[in-house]
């Protein structure tokens, strides 16, 4: 079986104009091996080169320096119906005057396969995704839905070493997103293919991802499996980038008081001060006196005290989302607001308050300079 | 007071929509009066012609409606020119300068419209001020540089001329339909292994066809009327047959009958065609924005 790796090293993209003056460097030096098989994940806010570096595997954007790798050959100069891709676009992208058969059938053809396999492929392609009623008619005549799964079936087709995606479930009811996030999730597990999926929804990433890797502003942030991602964020950005609602973080220093370390939120008499004790207490050792980020999630505040590591916070309730088996509780805490994800059935009042705890052994210290965690 | 509240609030909403059917209703009315009125005042001069071109040529100068229908005119123009050579040549023009406009202006349009640039639009809105030049202010050069180049009188010469004439109408109009086009689909089809042939014509192509279709018919149109250039440029060999009516408006005086009956025999079959593809002019030059 080939190689089916995609392997992209230093790429920078650099936008120019029409004299080739550059405008803006919308990849700036990525690295990232994608695994034959896996499922990865592009995700990050608007802008910040998802499609651009997607853009580029594809061969549809010049790569203005560094090398992409597919099955361990640089197809830098080799065109997108030569590196073995498949891409499925957010706007589905069907041919609009062909029938749904032709539209699948239409890379099959140009690459002058027998009529016998093309209709082979194609209605194998169109039962697998249930379309086999449709062949005969044209994109007009099909749902968002059918549509995208039509762009599916063209991809599928192809029997490409890697599909990408560019956000493809974006123009879907919410209904139909999760039905197909379910099907291209399937579609992974039966044809065991590379994929490269763009998202903006992180929801999506945490779900489909065999690893994601959280982009900003050209940059790579993290690159992790979900669960490490979501446990161990790398720096700020992803810490309150994946997770919703998203994690807590407080600004302040660490301060050497009478029992121990101490974040301080700052001055101010109702500021947040929370004793670091154990792990984390450890890893703030090195920055006394230094400006940091306490960063802790909504479940990890809790309405009673588990351990002596759970610290109590004084807060008083803002507002409460009940939810039935859990609330999402706003509180007034210090000079800012937290989340809490407070499990069991309770009634808060506004103003009323808070009896919550900080799990310590779930909270993270970043550097607030760096914005980097602190290990 | 329960009852009272309630015609107030109710009435507006009842009545409103009633007062919107009515209006409207009275808008279709004018402006369907208002549309034939001006498609009668467009189309009396060629009822007009098309009436005096059976008339005799003492008849011409009255205005009746009602008369003996003759084809005397027609005979005699028939004996006097021959009709077929300048038909053929309108066609041979008309036909040869739109499809030499495509060629040159799906490229371009290909270009600006999946490649812009921030100078994109003033190149557009550039081409299209050349139409703004009066034709007369570069007869000479254009008169001389044909007589060097051996092009006067010729039907490549027209077909060079009229190109020139009709790119900038041909450029914008290819670039408009272009742009309703998304880009993604020409990527798809890149992905998929069309080159670049491939993509226009196996996507592009069919997918603007409304379009591209509207913009030849006007192309067609624009040169089958275009007088000045082949008047002065053509004599007898290449003469359309635009230069065709003008051989009867002048030499001996005016013979409103004859001059009717090849007016009549000149724009018939544009007429024509333009009747069968009526929709398709209509609906491309709206450029879609009348569905
Ligand atoms: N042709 C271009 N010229 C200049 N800048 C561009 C061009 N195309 C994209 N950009 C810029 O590059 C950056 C990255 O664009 P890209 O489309 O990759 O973002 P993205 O992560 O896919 O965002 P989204 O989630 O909105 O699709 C953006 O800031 C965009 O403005
Ligand atoms: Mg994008």
């Amino acid at each position: 079986m080939d190689n089916r790796s995609v392997k992209i090293k230093n790429l920078v993209k650099t936008y120019v104009d029409d004299r080739g003056r550059p405008t803006f460097t919308a990849v700036k030096d990525i690295n990232l091996e994608i695994n034959d098989g896996e499922f990865m994940v592009l995700v990050g806010p608007s802008g910040c080169g998802k499609s651009t570096t997607l853009r580029m595997v594809a061969g549809l954007e010049k790569i203005t320096s560094g090398t992409i790798e597919i099955g361990d050959k640089v197809v830098n100069q080799v065109k997108p119906k030569d590196r073995g891709i498949a891409m499925v676009f957010q706007n589905y992208a069907l041919y609009p005057h062909m029938t749904i058969y032709n539209n699948m059938a239409f890379g099959l053809k140009l690459a002058k396969k027998d009529k016998g396999f093309i209709q082979n492929s194609v209605s194998r392609a169109a039962k697998a995704l249930g379309l086999e009623k449709m062949l005969d008619r044209k994109p007009q005549a099909l749902s968002g839905g059918q549509r995208q799964r039509v762009a599916l079936g063209r991809a599928i087709v192809r029997e490409p070493k890697v599909f990408l995606f560019d956000e493809p479930l974006s123009n879907l009811d919410a209904k139909m997103r999760v039905q197909m996030r379910a099907e291209i999730s399937r579609l992974h597990e039966q044809l065991d293919a590379t994929m490269i999926y763009v998202t903006h929804d992180q929801i999506e990433a945490m779900t489909m991802g065999d690893r994601i890797c959280v982009m900003r502003d050209g940059l790579i942030m993290q690159t992790a499996d979900p669960l490490t991602l979501y446990r161990q964020p790398a720096n700020v950005f992803v810490a309150s980038f994946i997770g919703s609602p998203p994690m807590n973080l407080l600004r302040g220093t660490v301060q050497r008081g009478d029992g121990g370390l101490v974040f301080n939120e700052g001055a101010g008499p109702n500021s947040v001060k929370i004793p670091l004790r154990g792990e984390i207490a450890t890893r703030a050792e090195r920055y006394v006196d230094k400006p940091v980020y306490f960063g802790i999630r909504p479940e990890h505040l809790s309405n009673e005290a588990m351990d002596q590591m759970h610290v109590p916070l004084n807060s008083t309730v803002d507002i409460a989302e009940p939810m039935g088996s859990e609330s999402l509780v706003y509180l007034q805490a210090g000079n800012g607001n937290m989340i809490a994800r407070i499990s069991g059935e309770h009634i808060f009042r506004h103003g009323d308050t808070a009896n919550v705890y900080l799990n310590l052994s779930k909270a993270h210290l970043f550097d607030a300079e760096t914005e980097e965690v602190i290990r | 007071m329960s009852s009272h509240s309630f015609w107030y609030a109710s009435s507006p909403t009842i009545s409103k929509p009633l007062a919107n059917v009515e209006d409207s209703r009275l808008k279709t009315w004018l402006i369907g009066i208002a549309g034939w009125l001006i498609a009668l005042i467009v189309f009396f001069p060629i009822f007009w012609i098309a009436i005096t071109a059976f008339k005799t040529e003492q008849g011409a100068y009255s205005p009746d409606l009602i008369f003996k229908p003759t084809l005397e005119s027609f005979r005699e123009v028939f004996a006097r020119s021959n009709y077929k050579a300048y038909l053929l040549n309108s066609i041979y023009v008309s036909l040869g300068s739109t499809l030499l406009c495509f060629l040159i202006a799906i490229p371009a349009a290909y270009r600006m419209a999946f490649f812009p640039t921030p100078k994109t639009a003033g190149t557009l809105v550039w081409m299209m001020s050349t139409k703004m030049m009066p034709a007369v202010g570069v007869l000479l050069p254009v008169y001389l540089l044909f007589r060097t180049a051996g092009l006067l009188d010729s039907v490549w010469g027209l077909i060079f001329i009229y190109t020139l004439l009709n790119l900038p109408i041909a450029v914008w109009m290819t670039f408009t339909y272009f742009c309703e086009v998304p880009g993604a689909i020409l990527e798809a089809a890149r992905v998929d292994g069309a080159s670049l042939m491939g993509e226009l014509r196996d996507v592009l192509a069919p997918m603007s066809l409304p379009g591209i279709s509207s913009t030849a018919l006007l192309l067609i149109i624009l040169s089958w009327n275009e007088a000045f250039w082949s008047i002065n440029l053509t004599s007898a060999k290449a003469a359309p047959l635009t230069v065709f009516i003008a051989s009867y408006s002048s030499p001996e005086g005016l013979f409103w009958a004859k001059l009717s009956a090849a007016s009549l025999l000149a724009v018939a079959p544009i007429m024509v065609m333009g009747w069968l593809s009526q929709k398709q002019l209509v609906s491309g030059l709206t450029f879609g924005a009348v569905k």
